[in-house]
């Protein structure tokens, strides 16, 4: 009784992990779709890599989902109507996530702005007055 | 202005951030995974009553009025912590308290709550935890507050605490039955 027990118990944890995929290509489908998604427990890790039950119950769903027919994008819709965008690695362009994506170029423009001007203002120092008769007291621009 | 001080006033700047986050970081964790639940309603349901597998309760059954739904577990360390704090809320709360076990032994669940007291009006076992995923559960404990039409109106992650009860989930069960009066 016992025995039997046990070997359901194993079988239907391997029914859960790893998945029967039917060929090469669905696994690879698999692989890619899960390595986008974040695992909500360790959350350093994608639901591809995690150990987490909740992961393990996620790549069933997202597998299962696979299977019934259902798009990589329907399926990250199902996860984020639960979720949130926290659940994907690559947060949609919308407006509460534009500063996320563009921010980095601002302050790079804001920088490159701030080089253009400083270059420029010692130009003008420069054509403004000969080396001899640059004032040797200029701390202004030493550093 | 001396530009000498440039560098300085970059390196307060960066500071006030750093001083920023740390101070934002007592009110908000960034590790919580944000409900986009809230506002919507409770899915769709229908789980067997810890203890008697043959009894099916749905989200129907429990419509009407609000009700509090906390995601609980025998595995759970935390959930040992909170459960005193769910146990001194008695009927002062005013709603039911459904207990959702999550991914749990049933006889390990009926053996915890033996131990240390049934808090529960009611509790509803989801072994497979698929429910949970539909309530964008993240781990136990977790609790939702939910109102008599059936939409979620709160979400806590982590052990609930006296502070919680007292600034959100009470004004907002008193809310709700200002609201059916």
């Amino acid at each position: 009784m016992c025995l039997i027990a046990l070997v359901l118990s194993t079988a239907a944890v391997a029914a859960v992990d790893p998945l029967p995929f039917k060929d090469r290509a669905e696994e690879l489908r698999f692989q890619n779709l899960t390595k986008q998604l974040r695992c909500l427990v360790c959350q350093n890790e994608s639901l591809n890599d995690s150990s987490a039950p909740l992961a393990a119950d996620l790549r069933r769903d997202v597998f299962e989902q696979m299977r019934t027919g259902k798009s990589d994008d329907d399926i990250k819709a199902w996860l984020t109507a639960r979720y949130s965008d926290f659940v994907l690695y690559d947060p949609p362009l919308r407006g509460a996530t534009w500063l996320l994506w563009f921010g980095p170029l601002l302050v790079l423009a804001a920088g490159a702005a701030a080089v253009a001007l400083t270059v420029r203002r010692r130009a003008d120092k420069a054509r403004g007055s000969t080396p001899a008769a640059r004032p040797a007291s200029d701390l202004e621009d030493d550093w | 202005m001396n530009a000498r001080l440039l560098p300085l006033a970059g390196f307060a700047l960066l500071l006030a951030l750093l001083g920023f986050g740390v101070w934002w970081s007592q009110y908000k964790n960034p590790q919580e995974v944000p409900s986009p639940l809230i506002g919507k309603p409770a899915p769709a349901f229908s789980l067997p009553v810890l203890g008697d597998p043959q009894r099916l309760v749905t989200d129907k059954d429990l419509a009407g009025q609000p009700y509090l739904l906390n995601v609980f577990a025998s595995w759970c360390f935390a959930c040992r912590d909170e459960h005193p704090i769910l146990k001194g809320l008695g009927p002062s709360l005013g709603v039911k308290v459904v207990g959702l076990n999550y991914k749990d032994e049933p006889a390990d669940a009926q053996r915890w709550l033996a131990q240390f007291g049934d808090p529960y009006d009611l509790v509803i076992a989801d072994l497979p935890g698929r429910v949970a995923i539909d309530f964008g559960v993240t781990g136990a404990p977790e609790t939702f507050l939910v109102d008599a039409q059936g939409i979620i109106r709160y979400k806590y992650i982590s052990p609930i605490t006296p502070e919680i009860i007292a600034k959100e989930l009470r004004p907002r069960i008193a809310a709700m039955k200002g609201a059916a009066r």
